[in-house]
């Protein structure tokens, strides 16, 4: 590219409004869901495996508070066993008016605030139909685009260079020029298995939850260790989900946040033309040495 | 930068200054009436989508290896009731279940009477609102045998149950739940009169208590008195079909 020399940078389109309109759907929709449902979780504050909560195995996790001689009140987090004394966070967290009060996710992780379950129901099923539809949307838009074929399948190139993309973000080197206006093949794994392993996922163990939807297929439940376990996934799945999210944010920072984010807002992404900086994975790759 | 800083900075404090204002606003939806309103349009989503997939669909039936060790009571264990308590007295021999309402043959239905019709036997799981889940065995008579006795109206489109136990301390705001008609004449609704192959004991809803197998435990009425057919429940307590709804609780519990 001869114009490559005296451009120094150019502004593509990256995102497409309905996937712009979508990703900002599920920011929404995604922060509700999580926190609604702590809130729904403190209704219970325990993870267990099974059919049912009562067949004599222990709880994986739990938190709870206890009462010291003192009548401080302290919160535990018990995992597979093993306590924690998680006063102030879990178990045990402090109230609107500052009190310590016994709740298993604190106040500020939860939607509603207070411990409401009936409330915290609501948001969470209103927010799970927005954001299965919002799904769907996305699935059939990007598949009639080709988005999905074209930008998130791997190629043969993608799946050589995982080795070669791991050190990269492992040593924060990030793509310029040419191979910033693609997603890298550890992005686009990521991508793919949110979209197509962990979301289904954790839709189906909600609805594994729903005494209802356990009754279309008697006993699908059990495939996946019966009820108590479908909702130890969801909850996990969950967490999951939020790592990929911080994952997500994190990259978005470093590799230019402004321009990330208004790549999300406008569809313009900056991208580095300027010959002179070589991408760091022809660098890397050795191309020319 | 100056000018790049600056702007950092505004869109960090902007950032944290929405998710608190966030916070604090999605608490203050849900006291707003209007807002809740469209939030339980899910809940309507639900009912319907569940409807139209399946109306007659069987929970989930267990195995006597998979029952809890012992069925765990919740809510009430034992009513808070004088009449309540005289009954269990005498075995519940005074008791007997009056069915009316839009019926063209109100009946009083004796223990033994009800243990007289065709019985269902059935070990499924008890899922709480609140997360939990117990299974247990369950043998009781079908509602719809009944129901067939008491001959509901054309108009009849609810079945109300009316339990012993009040809900506050001076014995007022007694439970009560509802079911449409279809899931009355679901075949595993039925009035359980033992548990686990035994009498059903006080802690868990002696003499009868209502399983209505793919909704959650609430639906489940303990201390049922009375059954009335309704067409619309409007005019009863809170008006919202039982005595969680009326705090806020989905009235169709099948998620």
């Amino acid at each position: 590219m001869s114009s490559a020399l005296t451009v120094k940078s150019e502004l593509i389109y990256r995102h497409t409004i309905p996937i712009r309109i979508m990703h900002w759907i599920n920011v929404i929709c995604f922060t509700v869901l999580l926190m609604s449902g702590l809130n729904i979780f403190n209704a219970h504050p325990a993870l267990n495996l099974g059919k049912s909560s009562y067949n004599n195995l222990a709880p994986i996790l739990e938190l709870k508070a206890a009462k010291l001689h003192t009548g401080e009140l302290i919160g535990k987090t018990n995992i597979l066993g093993v306590e924690f004394n998680t006063t102030g966070v879990l178990g045990a967290s402090s109230d609107s008016n500052g009190t310590l009060i016994s709740r298993g996710f604190p106040s500020w992780a939860t939607i509603p605030g207070p411990q409401w379950l009936a409330m915290a129901r609501h948001w969470h099923f209103f927010f799970a139909w927005l954001f299965v539809i919002n799904g769907f949307c996305y699935l059939a838009y990007s598949f009639l685009t080709k988005h999905i074929q074209r930008d998130l399948l791997t190629t043969r190139s993608d799946r050589a260079s995982i080795w070669q993309s791991i050190k990269d973000h492992v040593h924060f080197r990030h793509a310029t020029g040419e191979e910033a206006k693609r997603y890298n093949v550890l992005q686009k794994i990521a991508y793919l298995s949110v979209i197509f392993i962990l979301l289904p996922l954790v839709i189906l163990m909600g609805w594994a939850m729903s005494p209802f939807m356990d009754s279309l297929i008697p006993g699908w439940v059990d495939l996946f260790g019966g009820r108590q376990t479908a909702r130890t996934i969801h909850f996990i799945v969950a967490w999951l989900l939020v790592a990929f999210v911080s994952i997500h944010v994190f990259e978005v920072i470093i590799t230019g946040l402004w321009n990330n984010i208004r790549s999300m807002i406008t569809g313009k992404y900056r991208v580095d033309t300027d010959q002179s900086v070589k991408s760091n994975h022809e660098k890397a790759a050795g191309e020319k040495p | 930068m100056t000018h790049e800083t600056g702007r950092r900075r505004f869109f960090t404090r902007a950032l944290a200054g929405i998710s608190a204002l966030a916070l604090a606003g999605c608490d203050k939806l849900s006291q707003s009436e209007s807002f809740t309103k469209l939030l339980s349009t899910g809940e309507s989503l639900s009912k319907n989508a569940h409807r139209l997939v399946s109306r007659k669909s069987m929970a989930q039936e267990f195995s006597e290896a998979d029952m809890s060790p012992s069925f765990r009571s919740n809510g009430t264990s034992m009513p808070n009731s004088v009449e309540y308590q005289a009954l269990v007295e005498t075995g519940f021999a005074d008791w007997a279940l009056e069915v009316n309402g839009l019926v063209s043959q109100p009946q009083k239905f004796t223990l033994a009477q009800l243990q007289a019709l065709p019985s269902r036997t059935q070990i499924t799981r008890h899922d709480c609102v609140e997360g939990w889940s117990a299974i247990g065995k369950w043998k009781g008579v079908p509602l719809h045998e009944v129901l067939s006795r008491v001959q509901p109206s054309e108009n009849a489109r609810y079945v109300v149950f009316h339990c012993a136990d009040p809900m506050e301390e001076d014995g007022t705001n007694k439970y009560y739940e509802s079911i449409d008609m279809e899931d009355s004449n679901h075949t595993q609704t039925i009035l359980a009169y033992e548990l686990n192959g035994e009498t059903l004991p006080v802690k868990n809803g002696a003499p009868i208590r209502l399983r209505v197998e793919r909704q959650l435990g609430y639906k489940q009425a303990k201390y049922i008195m009375r059954i009335e057919l309704v067409d619309s429940f409007e005019h009863i307590a809170g008006g919202k079909g039982g005595y969680w709804e009326d705090t806020g609780y989905e009235w169709y519990a099948g998620i």
